[in-house]
């Protein structure tokens, strides 16, 4: 009882910006509250005049070039109508910062979706990560990561079907560190009203969007009473306006667990977080079902959005025509899905899928023998 | 299992000491010989009172009580002289008035006997409600080890073979310093604390640890790459401090990586030491692997004080009061204690017998895919020590 209390003390002054949207939001931008039923993250691009989307196309390093050719080889075959353009965000030092060229931000401006290859980040003093500057240029907040069984590559774990969503923005990795005094360190966690919201939001809307019935939000709020409080109660809140979707909520302790013990029951949920847990769980799906080579992830952002690899450049064996162009290739065909070419999406999927479970013509990490071009040509083949 | 011998090597290299003072194995096993001389030795020591060590019990909510009477029971059974102090704290609403008083009382009997048993106090979601009195409790106690061993128990089938690794989390600072804070409504910031005295002292009980029991390699968890001051110090930490340890392997592993690799390659780990939050995350996923929150025991080590406690700390409060817990984590932590109270013939006993009756599977609880109560399993280990008498 006293929770809801909490939560609608809590609530009552962003009431006002849910009631007067528009009025609110000319001045406080942040706080626009998403009243309306427009939907949030939504694709909102044009065809260009010969009937194709103009994709912007970010290779990246290491095995970035071999794994895109892959995607274009396919995509060619299936005729699908993109067009790609291809895009270098090799950091820049604007004003001491490190900052994406302005031609590429540009192009994803222009383009509103990109499909991106791997980056090289390196750990340690000097850039900020590329990812994490992407994400900030363009304000992506919340990113997707489903987890599909995939049959012909065994795992301990059978039929996952997992979706998690991550907010993106905040949280504990928003960057505010300092030292107090010499050895001992703070770093801020981040959580906000607006931010927590929007991906809340967005979560309902795309547990909607792909027909599953429950939205479970994973917190510490046991420990992290405010931060992650906030985080739960607006889940509560917003879950009101979604009646058709379940809500619940789960310790993070709790679904780290139930995952790792069975994790069928998530089947018909999305799991929507804060960052770290996000970041931290969806890893752990995806080495339930295989690895960071077979799953897809699309960060969303209000206008723009980016869907990646998020593996390694693996920089070892570039050139080699080794690398998996898998997770790659599921992560362009969650961009079809956003942007409404499911029937390509579907083929696609269904090809790809199809040449897994047959297995004659998988890449090294799959225990396969096949080099990247000929597991690429075994979906083409699959295509038809 | 982990000895007693084990913990306490491991637990002096948490104290800054002359390097002299490092070479002495052996000083009397039960004492904590390189705390600072100016204090004795035997203050630091759990207090025997006529021939019984009294030994602080804090059953906690949710599966607790259950739990506790069968470590209770098998001690008995077992003539175990320790004699508990049973303190019956919850966090539960309808105890609450009481609740404070009751953990001061914890704390207070926890310093008088250095070593307790406990389930896990419940802690409220509400905002309004009381914080963790068990993160309390350690911060009090300043029991800054915790030590998790995610093992395979033989005849208790399980998705993964031959994992056997073992995660020193710190239990004092991070993500759990409890600093919180609403700058403006809806904007709130929750204080990670990371120091290098904490960071080092948790790296030294890593790195002891894992030469004592025998183990090969230490690998840092941590998120440096994002998080590059705070977890920059407590990497850049472990790695100054390994340079004393030349015979162990070290490494340093991210945090979602380690996930992935602990559901995939799990038999790859050794030795983990990492922030607070990431030990709660990866002791929740390790006993997944090997079976449930049921079957790990854990403890929680201090320079003065050691209290033990199942490992991945579940309430338990949905099967509460129904005769369905499996008592094997309590059991075995009780177990760890009685080694660590250097009472290794009743605490090999009572592990044996334990791990017996789920080698055998006729008495198993429901976590274990079994049938039987906690009683049932209970009395089973009872038989099974019977037996071997």
């Amino acid at each position: 009882m006293s929770l809801l209390r909490t939560a609608s003390r809590q609530l009552a002054p962003s009431r006002q910006p849910f009631i007067r949207a528009g009025a609110v939001a000319a001045q406080q931008p942040w706080n626009r509250g998403y009243a309306t039923e427009k939907k949030i993250g939504g694709f909102g691009g044009q065809k260009q005049a010969n009937g194709k989307y103009l994709v912007s196309l970010i290779e990246g390093d290491g095995i970035g070039p071999e794994i895109s050719q892959s995607i274009k080889d396919i995509y060619a075959a299936a005729d699908v109508p993109i067009e790609w353009e291809p895009v270098d965000v090799n950091p820049i030092l604007k004003d001491g910062k490190t900052a994406i060229p302005d031609a590429a931000i540009e192009s994803i401006k222009r383009n509103l979706v990109a499909l991106k290859g791997p980056l090289a980040t390196p750990i340690g003093k000097g850039h900020v990560s590329l990812n994490l500057t992407l994400r900030r240029t363009f304000n992506l907040f919340a990113n997707v990561r489903p987890c599909k069984s995939i049959a012909g590559y065994k795992t301990p774990y059978d039929g996952v079907d997992t979706v998690l969503i991550r907010e993106n923005t905040e949280g504990e990795y928003s960057g505010i560190e300092h030292h107090v005094v010499d050895g001992v360190v703070q770093s801020i966690k981040l959580i906000t009203r607006a931010a927590s919201e929007r991906v809340l939001r967005y979560a309902f809307q795309y547990a909607e969007s792909i027909g599953k019935k429950k939205v479970r939000v994973v917190h510490k709020a046991t420990i992290m009473k405010q931060s992650d409080g906030l985080f739960l109660d607006l889940g509560l809140e917003l879950s009101k306006q979604f009646p058709n979707i379940q809500f619940d909520s789960e310790l993070l302790d709790n679904t780290c667990l139930n995952i790792v013990t069975d994790p069928t029951p998530y089947n018909d949920k999305v799991l929507v977080m804060p960052n770290l847990y996000g970041d931290i769980l969806s890893d752990m799906c995806a080495g339930l079902i295989g690895g960071l080579g077979l799953t897809p992830s699309g960060n969303i952002g209000d206008e723009c959005s980016i869907f990646e690899a998020v593996h390694g450049s693996a920089p070892d064996i570039q050139g080699k025509a080794l690398a998996n162009p898998t997770a790659l290739l599921f992560s362009s065909i969650m961009m079809l899905q956003h942007m409404g070419l499911n029937e390509h999406a579907a083929k696609i999927q269904k090809a790809a899928f199809d040449t897994l479970a047959q297995g004659k013509y998988l890449t090294g990490d799959l225990g396969g023998k096949a080099k990247t071009h000929e597991y690429a040509g075994a979906i083409i083949d699959n295509l038809k | 299992m982990i000895s007693r011998r084990a913990l306490q090597t491991a637990l002096r290299s948490g104290v800054r000491r002359p390097q002299s003072a490092a070479a002495v194995p052996s000083v009397a096993l039960r004492t904590y010989a390189t705390f600072p001389t100016t204090v004795g030795e035997d203050l630091l020591m759990p207090t025997k009172y006529g021939g019984k060590y009294v030994v602080t019990l804090i059953p906690g909510d949710g599966i607790g009580i259950e739990t506790a009477d069968a470590v209770r029971t098998v001690f008995k059974a077992d003539n175990v002289p320790v004699e508990f102090e049973q303190i019956d704290v919850s966090g539960l609403e309808e105890g609450k008035k009481n609740a404070e008083m009751l953990f001061k009382e914890c704390i207070a009997s926890l310093k008088r006997n250095k070593v307790g048993l406990k389930g896990i106090v419940y802690t409220p979601v509400d905002r309004s409600g009381h914080a963790s009195f068990n993160v309390g409790l350690r911060q009090e106690l300043d029991i800054y080890a915790s030590v998790v061993l995610i093992k395979n128990i033989p005849g208790l089938q399980t998705r993964h073979q031959n994992v056997d690794f073992c995660i020193i989390r710190e239990n004092t600072e991070g993500e759990y310093s409890g600093l919180e804070h609403q700058s403006v409504p809806g904007v709130v910031e929750s204080l990670k604390i990371i120091t290098r005295a904490k960071s080092e002292r948790i790296a030294r009980f890593a790195f002891n640890f894992a030469k004592v029991n025998n183990r090969k390699k230490v690998t840092v968890i941590h998120k440096a790459n994002i998080m590059k001051l705070a977890d920059g110090l407590f990497r850049s930490t472990f790695q100054r401090i390994a340079e004393e340890y030349p015979s162990l392997e070290t490494n340093d592993l991210i945090v979602d990586n380690a996930s992935m690799q602990a559901v995939s390659k799990p038999q790859q780990f050794d030795v983990l030491v990492m922030p607070n939050l990431y030990g709660g995350i990866l002791s929740n996923i390790g006993a997944g692997l090997v079976g449930g929150p049921g079957v790990v025991p854990g403890c929680n080590m201090g320079r003065e004080h050691a209290v033990f406690e199942p490992g991945c700390r579940h309430v338990g409060l949905d099967i509460k009061g129904q005769d369905r817990a499996n008592p094997t984590a309590m059991l075995l932590s009780g177990a760890m204690m009685l080694r660590h109270l250097g009472l290794d013939q009743h605490a090999g006993r009572i592990s044996t017998a334990v791990y017996k009756v789920i080698k055998e599977g006729k008495v198993r609880t429901h976590d274990m895919q079994g049938t039987n109560s906690t009683r049932e399993f209970t009395n089973e280990v009872l038989r099974k020590m019977d037996e071997s008498v």
